[in-house]
């Protein structure tokens, strides 16, 4: 096995509308695969599909090697997901939290303390070991709730805009730390709507109206619609939109 | 086991660093029980009575038949002896009982002067002091006709005797009271709360995503809560015993184990509120008009159940509560054994058990 995630067909329908149709794209171990889309195009039904958090009404797919629908508490053991939202505990300290979530994923103590430890120095936030989220301010908090994500060395982690309400150098800040994850092989799928950092990706996939119309490295996609950015191939491909 | 500690221990956490839920849970009981010693009851009607007519004169049945025709008197039973009445008031058929001994009529006609010995449940202080002084009403009017009649004033005296509470201490009526509120605050608000607040801030995809449960997530939320609603029963008893001087008549285990039985019921309405709701203050709303509202109004706290009009009996029918409150009356305040309050057990019990079925179920559905 050497994608961390493959997906055929994978189909999501709530009543009449189709959030997710016949979606097919492979990611390979190691990748950062940017997932892009706007608004309603049905990237975070298919993100939250493969996380086990939804179940498909058809097609195929497997992360880390698990079948999506059968073995999602095994792809629940193996993943890390960090969501729109901060989603820290803002009342528990960054080291309480990291325990919290070490502790949920089977961690047991002397690893959480060493891995704690390793995550506050690469933070830069050993001083602020103590201290509560919720006094820290967005830009770090981020960065915090992303070493929670992949705390416990998932194969994969699922990043859904990350990136939110964050200022540029923060965001590029916080890339830095992406590729240090990925360096350390993880593999990341991340969603975002910033056409800036789509450029960052090894390769991206973009949803229209619950399909994909284009998945190639962000170089050959420019090529190929002769833009000069992400952010044209983006507008190019979004104005035939219905959905959004 | 080790996923599941590090789930209670940040439980905790949350519930200390947040003073509103700290006061919420530990302060709010003992200004609840302090503050209810003071309120208001109002006309109590068809109290369940019954007559031990020793002297079956033509005196006493004008009595009885003037009590009987009251609105605020309903007969239930005419017990040939002490030992029956007892027994009545132990069932709690009957709140008030009537001796007429056998001289009343002799006594009345030659001297003057009769007795009548009246003896009340005063578990309810308030409703048995109200009740008896109904009894001594309808005694006067009864000599006022007699003087009418025979232009002689006759003299009814009353000896009451308060049963259970001699003392008429109106704590006694409210601590079962309080208890059933602060349970029911605690368990069913404070936890559809805690959950949806998770919801709210994005913890709980996280935490779903995580190889976590949802069933465990539920489980360690309501640990906490079950630990420290404990707490609180044995807060409010101390308090009572020792402050407000209310004898706990009856098995502590029993107490404690009827206490618990209310919490999980109350636990699992709580969980039951918070799979339905997306936000806090819908949650709040929501356990605040559903669970609170009725606990206060229909449970016996302030407004005895008896005067309700019979829809709004019949309703109170459905509020764990209620089952709680009386129970708990009856082990505390009467003193009585399990065999007394089997019914009232197994309604409970009942209940706790669908609430928590259908809790667990609805949880896995919504998620």
């Amino acid at each position: 096995m050497n994608s961390a995630i493959t997906t055929e067909n994978l189909t999501k329908q709530f009543g009449d509308f189709t959030a997710v149709d016949r979606i097919s794209f492979e990611v390979a171990k190691g990748e950062i695969f940017g997932f892009l889309g706007a608004n309603g195009a049905g990237k975070t039904t298919a993100m939250r599909m493969l996380c086990g958090l939804l179940s498909p009404t058809s097609g195929k797919g497997t992360v880390a090697g698990f079948d999506i629908y059968k073995q999602s508490d095994n792809i629940k053991r193996n993943i890390g997901y960090m969501s729109q939202k901060f989603s820290l505990y803002e009342d528990l300290s960054v080291a309480e939290n990291m325990r919290l979530f070490g502790g949920i994923y089977g961690m047991n103590s002397k690893a959480i303390a060493s891995k704690t430890d390793e995550s506050l120095r690469e933070l830069e936030l050993t001083n602020d070991r103590n201290t509560r989220v919720k006094s820290l301010p967005s830009g770090i908090k981020q960065k915090v709730s992303f070493a929670v994500s992949i705390f416990h060395t998932p194969e994969i982690v699922f990043l859904d805009e990350p990136t939110g309400g964050v200022d540029p150098i923060a965001r590029r800040k916080f890339w830095e730390m992406i590729y240090h994850a990925a360096e350390k092989g993880i593999t990341v799928f991340v969603t975002t709507h910033y056409m800036d950092e789509a450029e960052y990706c090894n390769r991206v996939s973009i949803m229209v109206d619950g399909k994909i119309d284009a998945l190639d490295s962000p170089e050959k996609l420019k090529n190929t619609f002769m833009a000069s950015s992400m952010d044209e191939v983006f507008q190019s491909l979004a104005r035939k939109a219905k959905n959004s | 086991m080790k996923r599941f500690s590090s789930f209670i221990k940040k439980e905790f956490l949350h519930i200390f660093r947040d003073i509103r839920t700290m006061m919420m849970l530990l302060a709010m009981p003992v200004i609840l029980l302090i503050l209810f010693g003071f309120a208001i009851r109002t006309e109590i009607m068809n109290t369940p009575f019954a007559v031990l007519d020793e002297s079956k004169s033509a005196s006493s049945r004008q009595i009885i038949e003037r009590m009987s025709g009251s609105r605020y008197f309903d007969l239930q039973k005419n017990p040939d002896n002490f030992n029956e009445i007892e027994k009545s008031f132990r069932k709690g058929e009957i709140k008030l009982a009537v001796i007429i001994p056998e001289d009343f009529s002799d006594d009345l006609y030659r001297t003057g002067t009769g007795n009548i010995q009246l003896s009340a449940d005063a578990s309810d202080p308030n409703e048995a002091s109200i009740v008896t002084s109904y009894v001594q009403q309808i005694l006067m009017r009864h000599q006022q006709s007699l003087m009418k009649e025979d232009k002689i004033p006759y003299t009814i005296r009353t000896e009451v005797k308060m049963l259970y509470n001699p003392q008429l201490v109106s704590a006694y009526n409210f601590v079962p009271g309080i208890m059933g509120l602060v349970l029911m605050l605690i368990c069913a608000m404070v936890t559809s709360i805690s959950i949806v607040r998770e919801k709210e801030q994005g913890t709980m995809e996280i935490l779903l995503v995580s190889p976590v449960k949802p069933v465990f997530i539920v489980l360690s939320k309501a640990i906490p809560y079950l630990l420290i609603a404990f707490l609180d029963v044995v807060l409010i008893l101390l308090i009572s015993n020792n402050i407000l001087h209310v004898p706990i008549a009856g098995n502590i285990f029993l107490i404690l184990f009827l206490s618990t039985l209310f919490i999980l019921s109350a636990l699992s309405l709580g969980m039951l509120i918070s799979s339905v709701t997306k936000t806090q203050q819908a949650a709040m709303l929501m356990s605040g008009a559903g669970l609170m509202l009725p606990t206060i109004l229909l449970s016996g706290l302030i407004f005895p159940v008896e005067n309700m009009p019979v829809l709004l009996q019949l309703i109170s029918n459905i509020i764990p509560a209620k089952w709680f409150i009386t129970a708990i009356k009856d082990v505390m305040i009467k003193g009585l054994g399990f065999f007394s309050i089997w019914q009232e057990l197994s309604i409970l019990l009942g209940m706790t058990f669908f609430l928590l079925v259908v809790s667990i179920k609805q949880f896995k559905n919504r998620l």
